[in-house]
């Protein structure tokens, strides 16, 4: 009994040893090939010549404020991500955002983009797109003509 | 370059993987190495556009004036609005580009260098109208699906270059010609190379129209990027989307040209005309040709504020497509009475033409001055919305803004 716990004792510091020896191996592996592509350890450098750079943050890609997907605008709903993941990759979302359409038609929508643009057989995800595209984009009436509506009013300075 | 900026991410996020956590360097990267698409570029400085223009889409590009904006009598670039169909061509290489003549009503199939085109061909500079097909879109009830432009899908800039009847003939047309098509550089949304994102054209009678040019100058200078250049097909007073943009190849047809956004309801209307919201089937759609009579009040912008008794100065454009407008009219009183105003001459046949009058009102209160322009055979812009139509073309009902007496 006594000897059989000193086993298992041993066996755990062989292993936690092979943990910390494979660990130094692989990080000075990575290390050793990251050293023959790049031997300047330029990416860890600040590149003088070029002036500009895009920062991008991957952390809070899929932020929401205020009730919308920051990065796409899209409203945040149920089967959002579903949407974001299948309707922008070849478009802008603006293009989605700035649409009200009845079922019907954003189903012939998908349908048209299905026969003339590539995209792809939507499969269980067709209902959720279209559920949120109806639900959070559904037509308005605007009759024959509307309202002038977002006027901003100013004293016109004779020219 | 690239390919060590590759491996460079290729290594790192493979070392974010080892230790679990990310690399912020990883994050680190040139501007103008990525592609554009994946950046959040600034399109007001990446275009030349001023900053009142409006984004409808960044992918692909489309980009409204507004109309206030439009006041220029010859447009100038910050305010000339963007259609784009596909992804901007990169890489453009002015002095390898060519155009190629060919298609199946070509006499000798033709390949000219710019510099060829330049040097061979006497060159024109028109002033001509370019106004999207879906202009107005967003007033449509059902809404049409697309872009929803509201008044700014339309320019009146300067085009130079040859006329596209002159290299035409060069390479010489057929009897059975019936149409061009234009085919360009941009690139399908889906980057399958194999689809074009647009390749429209017109019949021949457009296509050896004086004013037809295949123009390499936009007011004086090399036309930007976003808008053609090097070479752009400018077809004044039909849907822009005429004007081929980055044009590398036209073919003469014996048959009306079947390029992308020609078939099925790409800038058709439904031959004869439908209830609102009716689904029509694609052989009783039929192509747009002439754009309809139109204006835009340009000054003041919309909101004016003004003392009883002061005089209110309005002016605008106002084109009418293959046509001239032959009158300008406005109202105060929603229609009740219109009153005509001055409307000058184009400057050249398919340029715009400009109005101007001067309002007295007799009332404190809240007006809306409506302008309504009527072309030479008589027609006029509705009050409402023209027929509904699925794709929602040709709103050219009137334009109006609102303005307070004090």
């Amino acid at each position: 009994m006594d000897k059989e716990a000193q086993f298992r004792q041993q066996v755990k510091t062989i292993y936690r040893f092979l943990v910390v020896v494979f660990t130094i191996a692989g990080i000075i592996a990575v290390a050793g090939i990251y050293l023959i592509t790049d031997p300047t350890l330029s990416a860890f450098k600040k590149q003088e010549t070029d002036a500009a750079y895009a920062i991008v943050t991957e952390d809070d890609e899929d932020r929401i404020e205020n009730g919308i997907h920051v990065r796409t605008g899209l409203i945040d709903a149920e089967g959002l991500m579903t949407v974001v993941n299948n309707c922008t990759n070849c478009h802008s979302a603006k293009l989605v955002t700035q649409n009200r359409m009845n079922e019907e038609r954003w189903i012939a929508t998908i349908r048209w983009m299905q026969e003339t643009q590539n995209l792809w057989d939507l499969g269980d995800n067709e209902h959720i797109i279209i559920n949120y595209l109806v639900t959070n984009y559904p037509s308005n009436k605007k009759g024959r003509r509307e309202i002038l509506t977002h006027i901003e009013w100013y004293d016109l300075q004779e020219e | 370059m690239k390919r060590r900026n590759f491996v460079k991410k290729t290594i790192l996020s493979s070392m974010a993987t080892v230790i679990g956590a990310d690399i912020v360097f990883g994050a680190l990267m040139p501007e103008g190495y990525q592609p554009l698409a994946l950046q959040d570029p600034d399109p007001y400085k990446m275009f030349n556009k001023d900053k009142g223009m409006e984004v409808l889409n960044d992918k692909p590009w489309n980009i409204e004036a507004k109309a206030h904006l439009l006041d220029d009598k010859i447009t100038p670039n910050k305010y000339m609005f963007i259609r784009n169909n596909g992804l901007i061509p990169s890489n453009i290489d002015s002095t390898n580009w060519t155009l190629t003549i060919d298609g199946e009503s070509v006499k000798h199939q033709k390949k000219y260098s710019l510099a060829e085109l330049k040097s061979k061909f006497p060159q024109y500079t028109y002033q001509l109208t370019l106004e999207c097909g879906g202009n107005g879109r967003s007033e449509f009830d059902p809404p049409a699906k697309g872009n929803q432009w509201t008044v700014g899908a339309v320019s009146c800039a300067q085009w130079t270059g040859v006329r596209l009847r002159d290299v035409l003939e060069d390479a010489g047309i057929k009897n059975d010609a019936v149409y061009i098509g234009y085919h360009a550089a941009d690139m399908h949304l889906s980057k399958d190379p194999n689809k074009e994102p647009i390749s429209r054209g017109v019949p021949m009678a457009k296509a050896l129209q004086e004013e037809t040019l295949l123009a390499f100058k936009m007011n004086g200078e090399d036309i930007p990027l976003v808008h053609g250049y090097p070479l752009r097909l400018v077809a004044g007073g039909w849907p822009a989307s005429v004007s081929g943009k980055w044009v590398n190849r036209i073919s003469i047809r014996n048959k009306v040209h079947d390029g992308t956004k020609m078939t099925g309801t790409a800038y058709r209307l439904p031959c004869e005309p439908v209830a609102p919201g009716e689904n029509v089937k694609d052989e009783d759609m039929c192509i747009i040709e002439s754009m309809p009579v139109k204006s835009l009040i340009t000054y003041p912008k919309s909101g004016a504020m003004i003392d009883r008794g002061q005089q209110l100065k309005i002016r605008g454009h106002a084109w009418a497509g293959e046509l001239e407008v032959a009158i300008m009219e406005y109202s105060i009183d929603f229609g009740a009475t219109w009153k005509a105003c001055p409307i000058e001459k184009p400057v050249n046949p398919l340029a715009w033409q400009h109005f101007s009058a001067e309002i007295d009102f007799q009332k404190k209160g809240y007006y809306e001055v409506w302008a309504r322009a009527t072309d030479i055979q008589g027609v006029s812009q509705p009050m409402v919305l023209p027929g509904w139509n699925p794709k929602g073309y040709l709103n050219n009902a009137c334009h109006r803004i609102a303005v307070k007496v004090k």
